[in-house]
């Protein structure tokens, strides 16, 4: 694998509510290369979104980074400062959320916030914010940059809305971008625009992606390897081929057989029975256990830790240490 | 987009038994907010405390303000009891005329808690009234009396409060008794404050009307005025509720702005406002005290009701839980 | 735009039409206008004779177009008081009011403003919580009682302050001044406070809220997201999409502001139309009641349009679809 760019090792993220702690996430760990993009997937609850608000250093209180270390090359940003993990943000991590309509201040021009990012992470004198603004947004695509650059966010659609959301999180040339649904709020042709545009900037500039979503055809589409989140731990985690063509962890492959393909002939799609549970009664053992058509006696009991499989880390006791399954 | 971790946390509820409505209050969300919130108690406490010295004002109080026949010039311009020249039975001091400041100040706290209150009760009714026929009925009707409402909002209360009244003595001569006085207070305030409630019960009204249980009376025949009193009325009752608490206050202070202004009541018969009048007077003879007990217990009234009030609003709003 | 103008425009006028027919109708009925200009005993004749002259026995319709017609030339009648034309009794008292009525909304937009945004970035401090309660302090008292107040503690304890009247002023043209002498404006302190104070408690819970609201969206979150300073987000960003709302509805306040000086205006016996109109209710002078009540009305319908317009320029959101706002 090429240099990693980010390293979360055992990360977990615990929220204090009037009913107790509650635990987001629980152990998570996971890699990613420079010019690799990584899905991170899973049911809505799952802690796809804290994780990655875990990286940018955007957990607002109650919630707070409880244990883990997260190192941003050799670097280890989970304990900084405020003002240093500032300069982080926007400058070596960008982030790009969901909802373009939201994500742009309505009183600014477009133009004034992207200069505005530019001229707080480098020294660029007013006039060259600007010429390499306009040239931001040739690179995602919008026509006319020169002139759209003085409009205002309401003034485009959404799909332009989410390239220039994108143009401000490269702004500062950050080496990882961490995108929370990305496409969730888009129309299905102008999702295949902007996971177009995401592969070919990061293929150019060698940015580092996390995905975040809930869409598995997204992640087939863009990912090149995908961790599969449950109950706030990584089930499985390992190269998209694999994980989506041959999936190892139970749930893994309920969620692969849960997606409707036009070869399919079946009459139902599979369900896995039951539903997530609430972070206040996560089950002891492996959290997935009630759920699991596979479960045994040491699921129930004991927490299984992620094995490596074949390309895959997976964390269940059907693979342990002697390999396949049982 | 952050996480939000508290819903995803809520238990699911246990079945129970259909208890009594006070036990169903004493469980109730309300409830236990009231109890958790010192300021809610302080609040009620206060208000609780006025409501009762105004109602017993005239058992409890040294003297009848009122009875020229009680007051003794003699006494007249006395300091309050903790002061070197203060003389017993009054122990808030006196006036110029010889009449006791703790009494005076419990009748016209009677007073303006009477006054305030029946303003409330008039442009209440006024209000719920012209609600309900502007959204049962719709149509012309609604437009009328919801431009009525916008032109009327645009003048503040204290301004049409005065022309009512400017009006009314112009129509019937400055001679007017002190109960038609009190009636004319009672209407101004009435007429100044209804738009809240209207607006109110109208936007309810027109939810509830077209739900079917008000087409499935209507089938059957019952009058439009029973629909609307004994089916959609008991669905206003909470906001209705918040709106009649923030109204006292506002009641009780124009009322006293009135009196203040000389509009209001008389000397003869003064509520708190009107003491506040008589007493500015003696603000630069250094005799304080005609003024500053009736302006706290004014002061004390309206806090004590404005709380109360902030506090319901936040407690039954559906955004907030 | 120009229909949203034109709009505007004919809302105003059925306004001032409705309460210019109030106004005629006080004018006329309330009262016996006869009554008012001679005296008990004047005989039966002389009294016809007045009624022809001030055509009072002319058809309704008639004499309210008269009325009209009189008004917007400016001629309000005469007061019954004084013996003068109203418009000149107005005029003479105008400027103490709109210079009243300045200072004392000057003062609750600095004073709201600074405590509103401070109280929101702040929350938790003694400082915050000691401002929420002087808002609701401010909101409770009546306004005659904080004068009364303030004149105890800054006239008659401390004498710093004048506790009536303008001190010197200044005639300039048409306008007389107090800004421009010591008294003047010693004397415009305690009154503006007392006028200002509720507005700006209104002020200071509205920016309060409005900003807890903007520190929550994402615009603001994608703009951390991107490391901008926090001077930039809350200043920038957050600021300028607070006082949005509140401008407008502060310009709103602004008419009640001139309304409500009729008890400030008394209570310091400041001479404006407030005590003026103050005066013509207890000494029933119909004339300037009425007059009044329709000047009010036009400076509140002015306020209100401009206030419009100003939201349209100020919210690039609002230009391109006008007609939305009613």
């Amino acid at each position: 694998m090429t240099e990693t760019v980010l390293s979360v090792r055992d990360l977990r993220v615990a929220f204090e509510t009037r009913r107790g702690t509650l635990t987001a996430i629980d152990g998570v760990s996971l890699e990613i290369g420079r010019g690799e993009i990584l899905g991170v997937v899973g049911e809505s609850g799952a802690g796809k979104s804290v994780t990655g608000s875990a990286v940018i250093g955007l957990i607002d209180p109650p919630g707070r980074i409880a244990g883990g270390e997260i190192r941003l090359g050799s670097e280890r940003i989970d304990d900084l400062p405020p003002e240093k993990m500032r300069r982080i943000r926007g400058r070596r991590i960008g982030m790009i959320f969901q909802d373009p309509l939201t994500s742009l201040d309505p009183l600014y021009r477009v133009g004034e916030q992207i200069v505005e990012t530019i001229r707080t992470h480098t020294d660029l004198s007013a006039k060259t914010a600007r010429a390499r603004a306009i040239d931001l947004l040739t690179e995602v695509g919008i026509p006319a940059p020169e002139r759209r650059i003085d409009g205002y966010p309401h003034e485009f659609s959404g799909g332009m809305r989410q390239r220039v959301v994108i143009a401000l999180a490269l702004a500062a040339e950050p080496e990882l971008i961490i995108a929370d649904e990305p496409t969730t709020a888009l129309d299905v042709s102008v999702q295949a625009q902007v996971i177009t545009l995401l592969k070919r900037l990061c293929r150019e500039h060698g940015t580092a992606v996390m995905l975040v979503t809930h869409d598995m055809g997204v992640i087939a589409e863009a990912a090149d390897r995908v961790a599969v989140m449950y109950s706030g731990r990584i089930a499985e985690i390992g190269p998209v081929a694999e994980v989506v063509r041959a999936p190892r962890h139970p749930y893994a492959r309920g969620l692969m057989g849960a997606i409707p393909t036009l070869s399919d002939t079946a009459e139902r799609l599979t369900q896995i029975p039951g539903s997530m549970p609430r972070l206040t009664a996560i089950p002891p053992g492996c959290a997935f256990h009630p759920r699991c058509p596979n479960v045994f006696g040491r699921c129930r009991v004991e927490r299984p830790e992620p094995i490596l499989v074949g390309g895959t880390r997976v964390a269940c006791h059907l693979y342990d240490a002697r390999g396949e399954a049982a | 987009m952050s996480a939000r971790m508290d819903d995803a946390a809520e238990a699911p509820d246990a079945p129970r038994a259909t208890p009594s409505r006070l036990a169903r209050f004493l469980g109730s969300d309300l409830w236990l907010n009231f109890r958790r919130s010192k300021l809610a108690i302080g609040a009620f406490a206060v208000t609780l405390l006025m409501f009762g010295l105004a109602f017993a004002a005239p058992w409890i109080s040294p003297q009848n303000p009122y009875d020229p026949a009680q007051l003794e010039l003699l006494n007249s311009n006395l300091p309050p009891l903790w002061n070197p020249d203060g003389q017993s039975p009054f122990l808030l001091g006196t006036d110029d005329q010889g009449r006791d400041v703790l009494s005076a100040v419990l009748y016209g706290l009677r007073l303006s808690l009477i006054v305030g209150m029946l303003g409330v009760v008039v442009s209440g009714f006024l209000g719920i009234g012209l609600g309900l026929v502007a959204g049962y009925f719709g149509g012309a009707l609604d437009t009328v009396i919801m431009r009525v409402a916008d032109v009327q909002l645009t003048f503040p209360a204290i301004l049409i409060a005065l022309v009512v009244d400017g009006v009314a003595k112009a129509s019937f001569g400055s001679a007017l008794d002190t109960n038609a006085t009190i009636l004319l207070i009672v209407v101004s305030i009435g007429l100044s404050f209804w738009v809240q409630y209207a607006r109110t019960v109208r936007s309810s009204v027109m939810v509830e009307r077209s739900k079917d249980y008000v087409q499935a009376a209507r089938l059957i025949g019952l009058s439009s005025p029973v629909i609307m009193v004994r089916h959609v009325l008991p669905n206003v009752t909470g906001p209705v509720f918040v709106i009649a608490t923030i109204n006292l206050a506002l009641a009780i202070i124009t009322e006293a702005t009135l009196s203040f202004l000389g509009t209001g009541l008389p000397e003869t018969m003064p509520s708190l406002g009107t003491l506040i009048r008589t007493g500015n007077r003696f603000l630069f003879s250094g005799e304080w005290w005609v003024v500053a007990f009736p302006g706290i217990a004014l002061a004390g009234l309206v806090l004590a009701i404005n709380l109360l009030g902030d506090w319901l609003r936040d407690a039954l709003n559906p955004k907030l839980q | 735009m120009l229909a949203f103008l034109i709009r505007r425009l004919a809302q105003a006028a059925v306004v001032l039409a409705v309460v210019g027919l109030i106004a005629f109708a006080m004018f006329r009925f309330a009262g016996d206008p006869v009554n008012q200009i001679v005296g008990p005993d004047t005989p039966v004749s002389e009294r016809a004779e007045i009624r022809k002259s001030l055509g009072l026995d002319d058809p309704v319709l008639l004499q309210f177009g008269r009325y009209a017609g009189n008004v917007l030339r400016g001629d309000f009648g005469i007061s019954y008081q004084f013996r003068q034309p109203v418009t000149t009794l107005l005029a003479e008292r105008m400027p103490a009011t709109l210079e009243l009525a300045f200072c004392a909304t000057l003062f609750a937009l600095s004073v709201g403003i600074l405590m509103g945004v401070y109280c929101a970035l702040r929350r938790e401090t003694f400082l915050a919580k000691l401002f929420q309660a002087i808002s609701l302090v401010g909101v409770s008292l009546p306004t005659f009682l904080i004068g009364i107040l303030l004149i105890f503690l800054f006239s008659v304890t401390l004498g710093w302050l004048p506790s009536y009247g303008r001190g010197d002023t200044v005639r300039i043209g048409g306008w007389t001044t107090g800004f421009l002498t010591v008294s003047g404006l010693k004397a415009l302190i305690l009154p503006s406070i007392t006028l200002g104070l509720f507005q700006m408690t209104l002020i200071m819970r509205l920016v309060r809220a409005e900003m807890l609201e903007v520190l929550r969206t994402d615009y603001i979150r994608f703009a951390r997201a991107r490391g901008l300073t926090t001077r930039a987000i809350h200043f920038g960003h957050a600021l300028k999409n607070t006082l949005v709302p509140v401008i407008t509805i502060a310009g709103l306040q602004l008419g009640s502001v001139i309304a409500f000086s009729i008890i400030t205006e008394t209570v310091f016996q400041w001479p404006g139309m407030g005590l003026l109109f103050v005066q013509a209710v207890q000494n029933v002078d119909i004339p300037i009641m009425s007059a009044y009540l329709l000047l009010v009305a036009a400076i509140f319908v002015t306020i209100n349009l401009v206030v419009d317009l100003l939201y349209t320029v100020v919210d690039p959101r609002l230009r391109t679809s006008v007609g939305r706002t009613a």
